[in-house]
C-alpha cells in the first residue's frame, strides 16, 4: 500500500464525506474536513506513520491536500 | 499557597440571539448553534466600557468574599478589547473602585488573561496582600456583523468576571499551575487596531486541540492528580465543539466541564471567570475536592490551574 492509499483511509476514517477526493482537491473547501477533524487526522497520522507531528509543524495549508499530506510525511521519515 | 477567596461576573442586559445575528450574517440560528454550541449572548451598551463591567464584576466578588475594597492590596485586570491603546482598563477599574494609589496593571493577551492574571496573583498574594483579579471584554466591538465574517461574529459577547486571590484559607487553595506562550503563530488569531478580529479557525483550533490537554495533563500529573478525579473543569468558554474535544482528550466525562457557552458566548478572557462565579454559586465541594482552570487564546497563550476545595 503506498502513503497515499494510507492518507486516503485515515481520510475516510475521520471525514463526514463518504466520497474521496482526488489527490490536489482541497479537504477544506469541499466539505472533507471541518476545522475540529483535522486534529484527528493529525492524529491519525502520527499513529498510522509512526511520527511525532511537532506543534510548529501544524500549518493547516500543510494538510490541505492529500498530496501536500503526502509530501509532508514523506519528508518527515 | 495562596486562596481563592471568591468569584464574581456581570453580564450586560442586551440579549443577542442567534435570529438576531442571522438576519445580519446571511446564515440561520440553527448553523449558529450547530457550529458553536451558543444560543444566545450579551452585548454592551454603547456608552458601558470594560472598565464599567469590569467594576460590576469585581464589587459582585467582593461582595461574595466580604472583603473591604480597602483590603485589596494589587489590581490585575485582563482585557484585549479595551477602546484605547493606552492607558488600559486597569487605572479606571481602580478609581471606580476607590482603590487609591493600590497598583493596577493590565494584561492584553485576550482570552488565557484571566488564566495567567490568577496564576501571577497566586504568586504576588504572598508578597503583596489580596489580590483582586478582573477580566472584562467588550467583544461586540471586535467583532464585524457582515456576512463575510461570519464565523467570528458568531461567537463572542461581552461581559465581566472577577476572583480575589489572598493568603489565608478561601475557597480553593491553588495548587500548581501550567503556563505556555508560543508565538509562531500570532497572526492566525488578532485583533489589529483597525479591526474586526482575524482569526484562522482552523489553526486556532488545531493548536488549543493539543496544548490545552497537554496543559492540564502536566498539571495534574505533577500534584499526582488523575483527570478523573477532579470534580469541576472551569474552562474558557471558546466554543462547546473544543470543550467536547478537550474533555475526550484529557480522559474526564464532559460533564464535568462547566459550560454557559449556550448562553453568554465567548467572552474571551471574561469567560473562564463568568463561568467559575455561576458554578460557585451552585457548587457541593468537599474538602480535597479538585477543580482545574484551563484556557487557550491569542498570541498563542494557554494553560491550566490546579486548585483544592478547602
Amino acid at each position: 500500500m503506498t502513503n497515499q492509499d494510507r492518507i486516503a483511509q485515515i481520510l475516510k476514517a475521520v471525514s463526514q464525506n463518504p466520497d474521496l477526493p482526488g489527490p490536489a482537491e482541497s479537504l477544506f473547501d469541499n466539505g472533507y474536513l471541518d476545522s475540529f477533524a483535522l486534529p484527528e487526522l493529525v492524529a491519525a497520522l502520527e499513529k498510522e506513520f509512526g511520527m511525532k507531528i511537532p506543534d510548529s509543524d501544524l500549518n493547516p495549508r500543510k494538510f490541505e491536500t492529500i498530496e501536500k499530506i503526502e509530501q509532508y510525511v514523506g519528508a518527515r521519515k | 499557597m495562596a486562596s481563592i477567596a471568591g468569584f464574581g461576573a456581570y453580564l450586560p442586559a442586551r440579549v443577542v440571539t442567534n435570529a438576531d445575528l442571522a438576519a445580519h450574517l446571511e446564515c440561520t440560528p440553527d448553523w449558529i448553534l450547530e457550529v458553536s454550541g451558543i444560543e444566545e449572548r450579551r452585548y454592551a451598551a454603547p456608552d458601558e466600557d470594560v472598565a464599567a463591567m469590569g467594576v460590576a464584576a469585581a464589587r459582585d466578588c467582593l461582595d461574595r468574599a466580604q472583603c473591604p475594597a480597602a483590603d485589596i492590596r494589587l489590581l490585575i485586570v485582563s482585557s484585549a478589547s479595551s477602546a484605547q491603546r493606552f492607558p488600559g482598563p486597569a487605572a479606571a477599574v481602580a478609581a471606580q473602585l476607590g482603590l487609591g494609589e493600590t497598583p493596577a496593571i493590565d494584561i492584553p493577551v485576550a482570552s488565557a488573561g484571566s488564566l495567567f492574571g490568577l496564576a501571577l496573583a497566586s504568586h504576588l498574594a504572598a508578597s503583596s496582600g489580596p489580590v483582586l483579579v478582573v477580566a472584562a471584554e467588550k467583544m461586540s466591538g471586535a467583532v464585524s456583523l457582515q456576512p463575510d465574517q461570519r464565523n467570528t461574529a458568531i461567537l463572542f459577547g461581552d461581559g465581566a468576571g472577577a476572583c480575589l486571590v489572598r493568603e489565608a484559607p478561601g475557597l480553593l487553595r491553588i495548587a500548581g499551575r501550567e503556563l505556555g506562550s508560543d508565538g509562531t503563530f500570532a497572526a492566525d488569531l488578532r485583533l489589529p487596531l483597525s479591526g474586526p478580529l482575524e482569526m484562522n479557525g482552523r489553526s486556532v483550533i488545531m493548536q488549543a486541540t493539543r496544548k490545552m490537554p497537554r496543559a492540564i495533563l502536566a498539571v495534574l500529573e505533577r500534584s499526582g492528580v488523575s483527570p478523573s478525579s477532579v470534580q469541576t473543569f472551569l474552562m474558557h468558554q471558546a466554543n462547546q465543539n473544543l470543550m467536547d474535544r478537550v474533555a475526550r482528550a484529557v480522559g474526564a466525562p464532559t460533564g464535568r466541564f462547566y459550560s454557559n457557552i449556550r448562553r453568554y458566548g465567548n467572552t474571551s478572557s471574561a469567560s473562564m471567570l463568568i463561568a467559575a462565579a455561576e458554578w460557585a454559586t451552585q457548587a457541593r465541594l468537599d474538602p480535597g475536592a479538585f477543580v482545574c482552570f484551563a484556557a487557550f487564546g491569542a498570541g498563542f497563550h494557554w494553560g491550566a490551574l490546579l486548585a483544592v476545595a478547602e
